[in-house]
């Protein structure tokens, strides 16, 4: 029941910004739990999302700029797991600190149960979730058709308003 | 407590949103109308996100319930 089709599902329009780690996330989940429910779900992929398409995800997060996020230990005793880490901001900027924090993050949401980036990305195409590069992004960034997974799309802003137009949900991420 | 039948079960345990739904959506596929899908989740996400995603589906949670740490599910699939 998309406003344009009353008959037809529901319609998420998601807009993925972002592409660090942290953040690659949300649209990847929602996106596949949207389709899962049976809706209609297109990702609009622009700036440093763009980077969540490529063959080989390389996403990476730094706690430098992330002062809330809690820097805990995803192994060792639980009564060590469950402190949070005073990090002093100097020692982020120390060059294989963002490896070490996303290497962290990766082993805590593998402990959690969590699926990676890579697998929920594959549940969204298997799934039937549209994933729309954004044309103008790709030119500044010099990305081209090849640098991208089979299944990207090539669209602009107005292909994306255009579906987005008659979405119930829309988010920005 | 009532024995319920199940023609396809799917076992989730350990992991968390989305993955329950997302595989609860695959399983659904794989059986036909009328049958029934049994869900095991440990995610406590689950007790609210399988019911949601019946609503949106239109498919039917027939029973949920608790048993240790695991979350048991049966849904009937409506069409």
């Amino acid at each position: 029941m998309s406003k344009a089709n009353p008959d037809g599902p529901k319609r998420l329009a998601l807009i993925a910004s972002k592409g660090t780690l942290d953040w690659a996330y949300p649209p990847f989940i929602l996106g596949s739990a949207g389709a899962a429910m049976g809706w209609e779900v297109g990702i609009f992929f622009t700036f440093y999302g763009l980077t969540l398409l490529k063959h080989e995800l390389g996403a990476e997060v730094s706690p430098l700029g992330n002062p809330a996020m809690p820097m805990k230990l995803p192994f060792g005793p639980e009564s060590m797991q469950k402190i949070e880490w005073p990090i002093p901001t100097a020692l982020m900027a120390v060059p294989g600190f963002n490896g070490l924090a996303t290497g962290l993050m990766k082993q805590l949401f593998d402990k959690k149960g969590v699926s990676t980036i890579d697998e929920l990305r594959r549940d969204c195409v298997d799934l039937g979730v549209r994933l729309i590069a954004c044309q103008m992004t790709m030119d500044v960034f010099g990305f081209t058709r090849d640098s991208f997974i089979a299944e990207a799309e090539i669209g602009g802003a107005a292909m994306f308003l255009d579906f987005a137009a008659d979405a119930d949900v829309q988010l920005f991420v | 407590m009532t024995v319920l039948k199940a023609d396809k079960t799917i076992d989730c345990s350990g992991k968390l949103c989305p993955a329950p739904i997302v595989e609860t959506s695959k399983g659904i596929k794989q059986i036909e109308v009328g049958q029934v899908l049994q869900l095991i989740a440990t995610d406590a996400g689950s007790l609210m996100d399988v019911p949601a995603w019946a609503r949106q589906t239109g498919h039917k949670l027939i029973d949920s319930r608790q048993d240790g740490e695991r979350f048991i599910y049966h849904i009937e699939r409506t069409r």
